[in-house]
C-alpha cells in the first residue's frame, strides 16, 4: 500500500507540473491579440495548421489555435459556440443544423481543399487496378477471394475506418453503396491501415491520399468508374490534380455566419493561389471549380 | 492550538473525500442522463440481444452490442488465463523463494511494466506481436483477440503480482514453520499452506486484474483489428466495448441516437467494473480480517 501511495504522490506531482506548463502555454499571448479557435476533423489538423502558420507570417496581430478531436467534435463545439471554425471532412447533418439554429448559430460551409481516397493493397499483390463497382463488392463482402478480380487464390482481408470517420461514410456512400461487410476491421486511423496492409498480403484498405506518399510495403490501385473510362492511379498527382481520379471529396470548414474581419481574410488566403499551392504541398488537392463557385456564394 | 490545527486538516481531508464521492456520483449521473434516450429508443432487447452494430448504415442503423460484449469477455478471459497463472507464479516466487537481491531486480522491472503507456503497448502489438502471431499460426494477419489478450495480460500482470504478493507476505510465519516442522516440503508448504491462506487476497488481485483488462482501451483498439462480426474464437478479429466508444465518440454527431448509445455502452462498462471492484473489495477485506 505504501508503494501505491508513493506512486500516487509522484503521478500527482507530474500532473501538477504538466498542468502548469499547459497553463503557461495558453497564456502566451501578451499583446492582447485576438485568438481564433479552429477545431474538428483529425484528417484536416495538419493541413489547417500549415495554412494557419503560413497566414500568420504576414499577420502578426491574429492568432489561431488549431485542435483535432474529430469532425463531430468540431461541429458540436461550433453548435455550442465554443469554437470559431469547425473543420469537418463530412457535410454537416440536418440534425446538427437544427441544433445549431436552436443555439443561435448559423453554420456556413467553405470548401477549402479536396481530399482523395486511395485504395491500397500489399505491395506483393499482383492486382494493379479495380473498378469502383469491384471495390464496392469487395467491401460489401460479395467478392471474398482475390482470384475473382484477377489476383492470387487468397481470401481478402478488409481494412477500413471506424463508423464515425468521414472517410468511412464517404467510401460507403460513393463506392460500396451498401453496408460494409461485418468482417471489415475498423482501424482507428489512416496510419494504422497503412501499417496493417503492409503486413498482410491478403489486405485491401482505403486511406486519405496524403498517407500513401511516403508509405512502404503498400501500393495504391488504379481506379476507374466502370472500366470504360481510364484507370487513374492516385499516386499520379498531376492527373489527380486535374480531377481525373474519381474518388475525391471536399473538405469543409464551418463558420458561424458569413466569415468576417480577420476570419474572412484568412479564408481568402486559404483559397488564394499561394494557399492552394500549400494545400497541394501537404498532400491534398486544390478546390475544384464546382466547389469554388459554391464558396463564392458565401464570400461575396 | 494543536487540536485546532488537527481539526482543520481533518475537515480538509473529509472535504476531499466527499468531493471524490460526489465526482463518482456525478459521472454515474452523467452516463445515465446521456444514455437515457438510447435505452428507451433502442430498447433493451435490441441493444443487448442483437449482434449487429451499424450506427451509420447505408439504409438503416442498428445498435446491437452483443458482439462487443462477447468480444470484451473473450479478450479479458484470454488475458486472465495467461496473466493469472504467470502472475501468481511470479508472486509466489517473489514472496517465498526469491533471494533479497533477486527481489530487488524483479520488483522494479514489474513496476516499470505498469508504467509503459498503453499506446506504446498497442503499437508493439501492431508492429511486433501481430506479425509474429501471423507467422507462427500461419494467418494472414495477427490482428485478433489473441493479440489483444496477450497485451492485456502484460498490462494486468503488475496489478496481479503486487497485490498477490502483498497477500502472500501477510501469511503468518508460524503457519509455514508449522508446516515445515510437520515434514512438508517447501513446495507443499507453498501450494497447500501459503496459497490457500492468502486465497482471499489472491482472488482480489485477480479481480482487480480483470477490472484493469476490461477497462483498457488504447491497446485493444490498436491490436485486435476491430471487426464487428461476432467473434468465433481467439483468432477472429474483435471490437471491444471500450474500443467502440473510443473509436466513435470523436466524430459522432452530438446528441444523436448513436451518441447516446455510446454513453449507454459506457454506463454498462461502468456498472461492470463497479461490481468487479466491489467484489474485489469484499475479498480484500476478508483477507485483512483473516490476517489480524
Amino acid at each position: 500500500m505504501n508503494k501505491n501511495l508513493k506512486l500516487f504522490v509522484w503521478s500527482m506531482s507530474v500532473l501538477v507540473v504538466l498542468g502548469s506548463l499547459v497553463g503557461c502555454g495558453s497564456q502566451g499571448d501578451t499583446h492582447g491579440n485576438d485568438i481564433y479557435e479552429i477545431k474538428g476533423s483529425d484528417s484536416e489538423v495538419n493541413l489547417v495548421t500549415a495554412l494557419v502558420e503560413a497566414y500568420a507570417k504576414g499577420n502578426n496581430e491574429v492568432e489561431f489555435s488549431v485542435t483535432g478531436g474529430g469532425s463531430g467534435t468540431g461541429i458540436a463545439a461550433l453548435i455550442n459556440n465554443q469554437t470559431d471554425v469547425a473543420n469537418s471532412s463530412r457535410q454537416i447533418k440536418e440534425q446538427e443544423v437544427t441544433d445549431a439554429k436552436a443555439q443561435g448559430v448559423e453554420p456556413v460551409p467553405i470548401v477549402f481543399a479536396m481530399d482523395g481516397v486511395a485504395i491500397i493493397v500489399n505491395a506483393d499483390n499482383n492486382v494493379k487496378q479495380l473498378t469502383v463497382t469491384e471495390i464496392g463488392n469487395i467491401f460489401a463482402g460479395e467478392i471474398t477471394n482475390w482470384k475473382e478480380v484477377g489476383g492470387p487464390d487468397q481470401e481478402i482481408t478488409l481494412y477500413g475506418r471506424q463508423s464515425s470517420s468521414g472517410t468511412f461514410s464517404y467510401v460507403m456512400e460513393r463506392v460500396v453503396k451498401n453496408d460494409y461487410a461485418q468482417s471489415m476491421k475498423q482501424m482507428n486511423g489512416n496510419s494504422e491501415i497503412v501499417e496493417s496492409v503492409a503486413n498482410d498480403k491478403s489486405a485491401i484498405g482505403y486511406v486519405a491520399l496524403g498517407y500513401i506518399q511516403d508509405a512502404t510495403g503498400i501500393k495504391a490501385l488504379g481506379v476507374s468508374e466502370d472500366g470504360t473510362d481510364p484507370y487513374v492511379n492516385p499516386s499520379d498527382y498531376q492527373r489527380v490534380k486535374n480531377g481525373e481520379y474519381v474518388l475525391t471529396r471536399p473538405l469543409y470548414q464551418y463558420f458561424n455566419g458569413l466569415p468576417s474581419g480577420a476570419l474572412r481574410e484568412y479564408v481568402e488566403f486559404e483559397l488564394s493561389t499561394s494557399g492552394q499551392e500549400l494545400v497541394g504541398a501537404e498532400g491534398f488537392l486544390p478546390v475544384t471549380e464546382t466547389y469554388r463557385q459554391e464558396n463564392e456564394k458565401y464570400l461575396k | 492550538m494543536y487540536g485546532h490545527k488537527d481539526k482543520l486538516i481533518a475537515s480538509f481531508l473529509t472535504l476531499i473525500g466527499v468531493f471524490i464521492i460526489l465526482l463518482v456520483i456525478g459521472i454515474f449521473g452523467l452516463l445515465i442522463s446521456n444514455s437515457f434516450a438510447a435505452w428507451q429508443e433502442i430498447g433493451l432487447r435490441d441493444f443487448l440481444g442483437s449482434t449487429v452494430w451499424n450506427p451509420s448504415g447505408y439504409q438503416s442503423n442498428s445498435y446491437g452490442i452483443l458482439g462487443m460484449i462477447a468480444s470484451t469477455l473473450l479478450v479479458t478471459a484470454g488475458a486472465m488465463l495467461t496473466a493469472v497463472s504467470v502472475g501468481i507464479a511470479c508472486a509466489l516466487y517473489l514472496a517465498e523463494i526469491a533471494a533479497p537481491w533477486e527481489r530487488e531486480i524483479i520488483k522494479p522491472i514489474v513496476e516499470i511494466l505498469a508504467a509503459i503507456p498503453s499506446v506504446v503497448l498497442g503499437f508493439f502489438g501492431i508492429v511486433v506481436l501481430a506479425p509474429l502471431l501471423a507467422r507462427l499460426l500461419h494467418l494472414n494477419n495477427g490482428l485478433n483477440a489473441l493479440n489483444g489478450s496477450l497485451l492485456l495480460a502484460l498490462m494486468s500482470l503488475p496489478t496481479i503480482i503486487s497485490i498477490a504478493e502483498d497477500a502472500l507476505n501477510s501469511v503468518p510465519q508460524e503457519y509455514k514453520e508449522a508446516s515445515l516442522a510437520l515434514g512438508a516440503t517447501r513446495m507443499q508448504t507453498l501450494l497447500k499452506v501459503s496459497l490457500p491462506t492468502a486465497a482471499s487476497g489472491v482472488t482480489a488481485a485477480v479481480l482487480l486484474g480483470i477490472g484493469r483488462a476490461i477497462g483498457e482501451t488504447m491497446t485493444v483498439i490498436m491490436a485486435t483489428g476491430n471487426a464487428l462480426a461476432f467473434p468465433s474464437g481467439f483468432l477472429s478479429s474483435v471490437r471491444t466495448m471500450t474500443a467502440t466508444i473510443a473509436a466513435e465518440l470523436g466524430e459522432v454527431p452530438y446528441n444523436s441516437l448513436h451518441y447516446q448509445a455510446l454513453f449507454a455502452i459506457g454506463f454498462l462498462l461502468f456498472a461492470l467494473s463497479f461490481v468487479i471492484s466491489l467484489v474485489a473489495d469484499y475479498f480484500l477485506q476478508r483477507a485483512a480480517e483473516r490476517s489480524k
